[in-house]
Parts: C-alpha cells; sequence; structure tokens
C-alpha cells in the first residue's frame, strides 16, 4: 500500500494540524517525523483538507514542515499469548521493556512490541478446508493455567473462508505463519498467533448478548450481599479524594472471582502501581493456588504521562478484555478513574475549540462514556460458550459532589453504584462504601427480598440516630434505641470488613450466606432489655463475638465454636 | 546565524505574535531583552508567551529565536544561589551557564520506581510521630492565609534529613522570600539549598516555570544519588497564574475559571517525585493555601486527588484529624517497636478530648474522667503540638509516655499491656 505523506502546519498543546495529499481517515494513526524520531498520533478531525491530529507524547520540538506519515491503520492494539502478567503504557508499549532501553525516563517516540517474542506450544483444532469466520478458534497454546486459543482476526469481513493450509503441533513463534485462509474469490491471508484489533470498536464476534444474571463475587459483604456485581454488569465508584476508590479496587482486583483481571490505571499515581507491581505477584489464587499476577494484566498510563494517551489507555483496556472474553472467559476491567479519561477528551475538545458543555466537557461526554460502559456485557459465543466482560470505573468528582457532569454520566449507564462516603472513610470503616444512597440493578449471592429487609432496618436505625442528635438518649424509646443498635451492628459486623485481617478481607459466598442467615434473624428478634445500658452492654458484647467469629477460618471447628457462642449470646436474650 | 524578525503582529496579554519559519515548538526567543517561549504554531504564525510580561513591548522589537528550549544549568555551583523563575540570578552571584538541562522533561518509568520505605526526620513531633514524613512522598500542606505555613516549610527546611534542599517560591511577598532567605542562611542550610524565588510583583509568566525549574533541577541531583527535599509554596498562586494566561489565551475555562487541564499539569509537577532503584528521591512539599478555607476548591481538591495524604495546617499548628500521610504504614512499623501504639493511643485519647471540651462549652458537668482528657489535651498541645518543638521522634515518644502517665493509669489508655510494662515511666521519674 501506498503511504500517505503530509506535513505539519501548525501546533497548539498536543493538536498538531497536518496538510495532507491523498485520502486520510478519521482515527488512523499517523507519525511525526522530529530529530529521527516517530512520534504517534491520532487523526481526530479532518477540516478543509487539513487533519488534525492528537500526539501521544510531549509535542517539544515539532515544526511547522515536520514530514508526517499516514498508516491507513485505526489505533490497534496486539492480541496473542504472552500478554498476562505485563505492565503496559496506554499505547500496549511494555514499560519493564521500555526501562530496560531507554532507562529511568519514559523517552517518547519509542514504541516497543508488545506480544513477547518467543515460541509457543502450539496445538491447531481446525484442518484444511474447514469454514472460518472472523473470531473462529484455529488452535490454542499453554499459558500459564489458561488454553489460550489462537483465533482468526475480529476485523476479517466475509463469511466463505475456508483453511487453505495449517501447521503441525509443535513448537512455533509467535509471529510465524501457522495458517493461512482463503476465500471464494481466492484472497489468501497469512495468520500468525497475533491479531490486530482496532480499540474504539466494540468487538462484536458473538451470537448475543445475555442478561447479566450470576453474581461476580468481590468476597466483600457489603458489596455481594447488598450491592451485588453481576458478570458481565457494570458499576462505578465514585467518592471524593481518600475515600478509598483505589484500596477498594485493588482489593477486587485481587478478591475478585474472575478469570482474568484487568487494571487500567488511568491517570492515577504511578505509586498505587507499583503497590499492585510488588504486592501481586507474592499473592496466591486461593481457587487455582497460582500467583494472581499470572491472571493480571495491568494498564498504567498514570497521571504525568502525555493525555492523548491517556485517553486511549481505557480502549487498550477494554480491547484487550474483550479478546480474553473470545475464549470464553470471565473477564473483571477496573479502571481507575474514568474522571481523568474524561478530563482527557475534555482537554482534547478544549483544542478543537469545540462549543463545550456542562464545565466545558464536550458534548459528547455521556454518549462516549455510554458506549465504553456498553462493552460490558455478557455473551453467547458463536460456539455457544458464555463469556463476560464486567467493568467497574472509579469516578473522582470534582470537591466529592456527584452532581458533577461525569458522575452522573456514568450513573445513567451502570447497573451499580458504590458510592464512597467522606464520613465513613474519615470514621476509618471500610469499605468506605455508603450502604443506603448506593444502589445496585444485581442480583446478589443472598435472597434480594431479605436484603432489602435488613437495608430498612438500617435505614430506620440512621433515622433513630439522626433523632438522637435532637432528644438525646433519654428522649429515645428503648423500642427506638434497639432499632439504631441494630442498625450499628449490622454495619459494623457484616458491612464493615477489616482489609488488614487476612482471614477477614475475603468472606466468601457460602460464609455470607450463613452470616446473613444469623444476622436477619439477630435483627428480627426482641430482646428482654428495657435499660439502654444494657441494651447497649448487650449489643457491644454481641458485636464482639461476631468480630472473633471473623478472625476464624471458615468450615474450621473454632469456626463452629465461635459461631454457636454467636447464636447462643443473643437467643439467651431473645423474647419469645 | 541566528534570523532576527522585526515586525510582531500582535501583542494580547503575555502573548506575542510574529511570522516566522522554521521555529520549534516550545523553542526559546528573547522578545526584547526578556526571554519567551513559543506556545503555538499555526504556518507562519508563532505565539510567544513573553516571560517577563509584553508591557511596554513595542511592535517593531526584535524577536530572536534561540533554537533550544527552556532550559536552566545544573552542577554543585547552584548550591547556595538563588534565583528567579526565568533562572537569571537574584542574589548577585554569577549567572550559570554549564551544563544546560531541559525544564519540564518527561515521565519517570513507573516500572523503575521503588516502594517508599524511608522515613525523613523532620524533628517536628506532628509529622514524625503522628503523619510520617517518608522519602519520595508527595504531601501538599492544606492552609488558609495567615498561618505561619512559609516558617512551617524554613523549619522543615532547617530540621529535615535530606541531602539537598531545593525551594520554589511561586508569588511570594518579598518579606517572605527575605524571611526564608535569613532564617536557611542563619540556619547554615543555605550551602545545600537551591532557591528559585518568583515574588508576588515579578511577572506573572515566571511564576509558572518555578515548579519545572526546581524540579528538573532536584531530579539531577537525585540521579546522582543525593536525597533531595522540594519545597513548593505556593501551589495556589501557580494555579491562578495557569488561570490567568489560559484566560488571556481565550481557553474554554472548566471551573471556577481554571483551565480544563490543572489537574494534569498539577499531576506532572507532583509525580516527579520519586525514589530511584539505586539512586537518590525527590520528596515534595507543597503549600497549597485553600481561598475561604474550603476544601472542595478547585486547586485544594486537584491536589488531593494526586497527592499521598495532607497536612491541614490551621490555628497555627498540624491539626492531627485532617492531616493524614498515606505512606506512613511504610515506615512506622520499623521506627521503634511503640510508634504504632503511642500513636494511636494518644490520636484516639485526643479526640476524645475534643469532645470532652465540647461538653465542657456547653456547661455540662465535668467527671473525672474528663477532667483527666482536658489535663492531657492541654499538655499534649503545648508539648507536642507547638510548631517550635524541635525533639528527634525517640524523645517524642517518651515525651508521649511521660504524658500519658501524668494524666492516666496504665489500663486507661488503651495501650498493650506488654507495652505499658516496658515503656511506662517509673512514677519517681517524674
Amino acid at each position: 500500500m501506498e503511504t500517505v505523506t503530509g506535513y505539519v502546519t501548525g501546533i497548539n498543546g498536543n493538536l498538531a494540524n497536518v496538510k495532507f495529499e491523498k485520502a486520510v481517515r478519521k482515527n488512523e494513526v499517523a507519525y511525526i517525523l522530529v530529530d529521527g524520531k516517530r512520534l504517534k498520533g491520532e487523526v481526530i478531525r479532518v477540516n478543509n483538507g487539513i487533519a488534525s491530529m492528537q500526539i501521544y507524547e510531549m509535542s517539544n520540538g515539532i515544526k511547522v514542515g515536520d514530514p508526517v506519515e499516514f498508516t491507513g491503520e485505526l489505533m490497534s492494539v496486539e492480541l496473542g499469548p504472552g500478554l498476562l502478567t505485563q505492565v503496559f503504557d496506554g499505547l500496549q508499549n511494555p514499560l519493564p521493556d521500555l526501562a530496560e532501553q531507554c532507562g529511568f525516563f519514559l523517552e517518547r517516540g519509542v514504541y516497543l512490541d508488545p506480544i513477547p517474542d518467543r515460541e509457543w506450544d502450539f496445538t491447531p483444532s481446525v484442518k484444511v478446508g474447514d469454514s472460518v469466520e472472523a473470531g473462529s478458534i484455529i488452535g490454542s497454546v499453554p499459558e500459564f493455567q489458561f488454553t489460550n486459543q489462537i483465533m482468526v482476526p475480529f476485523t476479517l469481513k466475509g463469511n466463505d473462508w475456508k483453511v487453505k493450509s495449517i501447521v503441525e503441533a509443535g513448537m512455533h513463534h509467535v509471529r510465524s505463519t501457522i495458517c493461512v485462509i482463503e476465500n471464494s474469490k481466492g484472497e489468501t491471508m497469512d495468520l500468525s498467533m497475533v491479531i490486530t484489533q482496532p480499540i474504539k470498536h466494540a468487538n462484536k464476534c458473538y451470537s448475543e448478548r445475555l442478561r447479566p444474571d450470576e453474581p461476580l463475587v468481590t468476597k466483600l459483604r457489603a458489596i455481594d450481599t447488598f450491592l451485588p456485581v453481576a458478570k458481565g454488569g457494570t458499576f462505578c465508584v465514585p467518592g471524593p479524594f481518600g475515600a478509598g476508590k483505589t484500596v477498594l479496587q485493588h482489593s477486587e482486583a485481587k478478591n475478585g472471582e474472575a478469570d482474568i483481571v484487568i487494571v487500567a490505571a488511568c491517570g492515577e499515581r504511578a505509586g498505587e502501581v507499583v503497590e499492585i507491581l510488588k504486592e501481586f505477584p507474592e499473592l496466591i489464587d486461593p481457587k487455582t493456588g497460582r500467583s494472581i499476577m499470572e491472571r493480571t494484566i495491568i494498564i498504567c498510563n498514570t497521571s504525568s504521562m502525555p493525555v492523548a494517551a491517556r485517553e486511549a489507555s481505557c480502549y487498550t483496556a477494554v480491547t484487550l478484555a474483550e479478546y480474553y472474553r473470545q475464549m470464553g472467559l470471565d473477564v473483571l476491567l477496573l479502571a481507575d478513574s474514568t474522571s481523568r479519561w474524561a478530563q482527557a477528551m475534555r482537554e482534547m475538545s478544549g483544542r478543537l475549540e469545540e462549543i463545550p458543555g456542562e464545565e466545558a466537557f464536550p458534548a459528547y461526554l455521556e454518549s462516549t462514556i455510554a458506549a465504553f460502559y456498553e462493552r460490558a456485557g455478557k455473551v453467547r459465543l458463536k460456539d455457544g460458550r458464555v463469556a463476560s466482560v464486567t467493568i467497574g470505573g472509579s469516578v473522582s468528582p470534582a470537591g466529592g459532589n456527584f452532581e458533577e457532569p461525569v458522575t452522573q454520566a456514568t450513573l445513567k449507564v451502570v447497573g451499580a453504584f458504590h458510592g464512597l462516603s467522606r464520613e465513613r472513610s474519615d470514621a476509618r470503616k471500610y469499605p468506605a462504601i455508603h450502604p443506603v444512597d448506593s444502589w445496585s440493578k444485581y442480583k446478589g449471592v443472598v435472597d434480594m427480598d431479605r436484603v432489602e429487609d435488613a437495608r430498612s432496618i438500617l435505614k430506620k436505625s440512621i433515622e433513630v440516630n439522626q433523632m438522637m442528635k435532637v432528644v438525646g438518649e433519654e428522649g429515645t424509646s428503648s423500642d427506638d434505641y434497639t432499632i439504631f443498635q441494630k442498625g450499628e451492628l449490622l454495619d459494623a459486623v457484616y458491612l464493615q470488613q477489616n482489609s488488614f485481617d487476612e482471614i477477614d478481607a475475603a468472606c466468601v459466598p457460602e460464609r455470607q450466606r450463613l452470616e446473613f442467615d444469623i444476622m436477619y434473624d439477630v435483627l428480627h428478634k426482641n430482646y428482654d432489655l428495657t435499660e439502654k445500658k444494657d441494651i447497649r452492654a448487650f449489643f457491644n458484647q454481641l458485636r464482639q463475638e461476631f468480630i472473633d467469629w471473623h478472625g476464624t477460618v471458615f468450615g474450621t471447628p473454632e469456626f463452629e465454636a465461635q459461631q454457636k457462642k454467636v447464636t447462643e449470646f443473643y437467643l439467651s436474650k431473645a423474647a419469645n | 546565524m541566528q534570523k532576527v524578525y522585526t515586525k510582531i503582529e500582535s501583542i494580547v496579554g503575555n502573548v506575542v505574535t510574529v511570522r516566522a519559519e522554521g521555529v520549534r515548538n516550545g523553542d526559546l526567543a528573547l522578545v526584547g531583552d526578556s526571554y519567551a517561549t513559543v506556545i503555538k504554531l499555526d504556518n507562519d504564525v508563532v505565539s510567544l508567551q513573553v516571560f517577563a510580561g509584553a508591557q511596554g513591548v513595542g511592535t517593531t522589537d526584535e524577536v530572536r529565536f534561540l533554537g533550544k528550549p527552556m532550559m536552566v544549568s545544573f552542577s554543585d555551583n547552584l548550591l547556595g544561589r538563588i534565583f528567579d523563575g526565568a533562572g537569571i540570578p537574584r542574589d548577585n552571584g554569577p549567572a550559570l551557564t554549564e551544563n544546560m538541562i531541559p525544564i519540564g522533561g518527561p515521565s519517570f518509568n513507573p516500572s523503575k520506581r521503588i516502594l517508599p520505605n524511608k522515613m525523613i526526620r523532620t524533628g517536628i513531633p506532628m509529622i514524625d510521630v503522628f503523619n510520617t514524613l517518608v522519602e519520595s512522598q508527595k504531601l501538599p500542606i492544606f492552609s488558609i492565609s495567615g498561618e505561619p505555613y512559609n516558617e512551617l516549610l524554613s523549619r522543615i527546611a532547617l530540621q529535615a534529613e535530606v541531602d539537598v534542599i531545593v525551594l520554589g517560591g511561586m508569588g511570594l511577598k518579598y518579606d517572605d522570600y527575605l524571611a526564608f532567605r535569613d532564617t536557611l542562611e542563619r540556619g547554615g542550610a543555605m550551602g545545600h539549598t537551591v532557591m528559585f524565588i518568583h515574588t508576588a510583583s515579578d511577572p506573572i509568566v515566571e511564576c509558572t516555570l518555578v515548579p519545572d525549574m526546581a524540579l528538573a533541577v532536584a531530579e539531577q541531583f537525585a540521579l546522582e544519588g543525593k536525597r533531595v527535599l522540594v519545597l513548593l509554596t505556593d501551589m495556589t498562586n501557580f494555579a491562578d497564574a495557569q488561570k490567568e494566561m489560559a484566560i488571556t489565551m481565550e481557553q474554554v475555562p472548566s471551573n471556577r475559571g481554571y483551565p480544563g487541564d490543572l489537574y494534569s499539569s498539577l499531576a506532572s509537577r507532583y509525580e516527579k517525585a520519586v525514589d530511584i532503584e539505586g539512586a537518590g528521591s525527590i520528596t515534595i512539599l507543597g503549600v497549597t493555601t485553600m481561598p475561604g478555607d474550603d476544601v472542595t476548591h478547585p486547586v485544594p481538591d486537584n491536589t488531593g486527588y494526586i497527592t499521598e495524604g495532607q497536612y491541614y495546617l490551621k490555628n497555627g499548628h498540624i491539626e492531627p484529624f485532617g492531616s493524614l500521610s498515606r505512606l506512613k504504614q511504610n515506615v512506622n512499623g520499623k521506627t521503634r517497636d511503640d510508634h504504632r501504639a503511642v500513636m494511636d493511643g494518644m490520636i484516639k485519647l485526643y479526640a476524645q478530648y475534643k469532645e470532652s471540651l465540647e461538653k465542657k462549652s456547653m456547661g455540662f458537668l465535668m467527671t473525672e474522667w474528663d477532667e483527666k482528657l482536658l489535663k492531657f489535651g492541654g499538655l499534649f498541645e503545648e508539648k507536642l503540638m507547638d510548631l517550635s518543638v524541635n525533639i528527634p521522634l525517640e524523645d517524642a515518644l517518651d515525651l508521649g509516655w511521660e504524658i500519658l502517665a501524668d494524666c492516666f493509669e496504665p489500663n486507661e489508655t488503651g495501650i498493650k499491656t506488654s507495652l505499658v510494662k516496658e515503656r511506662w515511666p517509673k512514677k519517681e521519674a517524674l
């Protein structure tokens, strides 16, 4: 193909105007040649023969007249075996390799191969003459505990392709041709284990989308029981700074019962990514007995990296997620934070001199956010397997005010809202998810009617507490005081978890069901107590027993002994 | 070699435009005798941001492009020197031109970072004991105008155990600048200090250069293996300068007039804080004054999302409640075995003291326990919270035990019995 070229005519921040000859496409990738370096960019507008490009790098040193090469390809990532455990920037550059090549700093214009250069033990699953289409599996390679399936590119058009040749089982290089396909017109295509996928198009190689109806267990009681997340669903975590968004996401990344976890650190602190990098390889997934790093990919475009690449990073992450979904896996994508992503859009929109919407965010903010979250979903693949992508995005609202545009646009499209509250985090309550203001439309691990019932007691308890602030403890009836204490108990021992305690930090669904049953019974019993002093003492003691229970390993004799202690204690005071 | 242009086409705010060719984005130029930097190119129209401000610039003034970006000299000769935002000496010393390095360089590769794990001792108990400063941490001091934040910074500069101090002053009152200089000279810290000072009356563009200058120099010292502490005051002035420039350039404002990239521009500076594997480190302490004591104001709000905690300076001392050092867990477990216990125990009691104080002010009867708390609170504020206290961490912990022993019985403190046995001061020693 002929390369289309052009030259720079103007530059403003990270936006370059380019005069071009022949044809260009919107959203195609182009490179500006500066001092022998190739700076990557994306065409985001074409107007009067001038293409406007956002540059994914710092734009210092570019001058008018610098040559530009258009690639004709949309902004894409490479998919193939060997992506797991890696750390990429927003453009899928492997950061450790970059450090090896360039040292301490991120040099611009250096783009490295994301797919490790090595051989894999390939087993074909098609034979000559088989029909294939986009997304068909042609074979597989083992990668850690997974079977990484090698697929026909998702962008392949037409359904009259047949396998012309396929290699024998054995070691093959990741980029060597392993299969040749041919269509009815006689066109052929060489396939390797690596495929290229544009990042801004949802991958639709499935037969139908299904309702997300199965809980994605996070081992957090407040989420799994009260505010569940479904496989293939979406949820958002807005919260002011210091409320623990990142801590919560890390916990979900660690304990979430998904096959693959993709963490997109988008415009946040580099230090937090370092924590994952140092901590995750040490942690063992109890289900598989292997390091949880082996199921993790990190996309890390921290706040000090160029803004345009930050915009791309969320798309890069979701494209990787869709790739693993096509293998029949359940993928959890955690994006921290989508506000930074939206701000990146705002910066570009400002440079393009578009008419601003609320708080100067572009008018297309809502539809862009909606399109991103809609890439989550539970699907039935063409071969009948069911797989899912779940997206959880944190939101950093300015001033902690949920009325701002990004939070509002996100709330419209997600299935669960985990709002973090400053009061709860200041009181060191973890997780700081507000149990009454937050909501979820998904089904949890416990019967939802009973959960609603428990929540109503919590609401009532909060009301009593408000009232008590005015009339004092003296002016509150014993019955109301009991309700208040019940709500406090539910909050303290069910909604809160001790993230530092290895046992309590991850609560499995069976345990949640059992504990909820007991808690439900506690909440619905009347107690033979009239003095407030006695009521307080009773609930304090009960809380202590519950906390001790949380410290025991599920299913052990100690666990059962403490369960008995809890039950006997509250039943001893229960009225008939 | 250098071409001179003499036809300035427009002068708006601090931005002038001139028609020229072959100019690079971000390059330095001389407009008259003031430095300027290229901020925008449109065909042959070059927009230049004039550092000294465009006041008095004439349409026929000479414009010369220097063909290089903004740079700062780096060598050990910097130590003890004071510069302005454009890198010009303020202290009558010679201008430095050797070993020029560009400012605002690329971001540090996250995979080369290490987990912060070294404490920086400051001799201030409210920092060392309660919210330990950790090497490579970035922390703002949230404060309102009138609080002694600059005094606090100079005390930290004098007392902190670091190799190099880089002070970046933005929009400083001239008196404050002199106070910094005199304090550091008197305290003998000037020998390992570099200062980049922009005072309130200096051109606004120079204000936005100060953090980049300070951090570029800090980065080089850190690469040489030095432990560098960067003090920035006041980042709200930096943000306001950015706002002023953005508005004159007719950028669409996002929130209370601040430009949409406020978060990114603050983050790219704060994120320079780093602990480099096999070399030194950069720790950043910045002052953020909160207009109207409002933490939801865009500057403190965006800062809070970037930094690793904050110190709240209120009524002349570091508030124990609003303040938080997110990295303190990384270090306070290995200082002394009683560090965490004393920290937690005293803060819990201090919180109860606040409640008692409230009760007292509302006219409730004080119980014996309340009286104990009131005594404790008074001693705590006098002996530990006062900013003029300068004692090492170990002494501060011992002092903590003394205060506890002075006011309470051991079982009232909620501290583990084993620690109490070991550390509780004997009565006769008091």
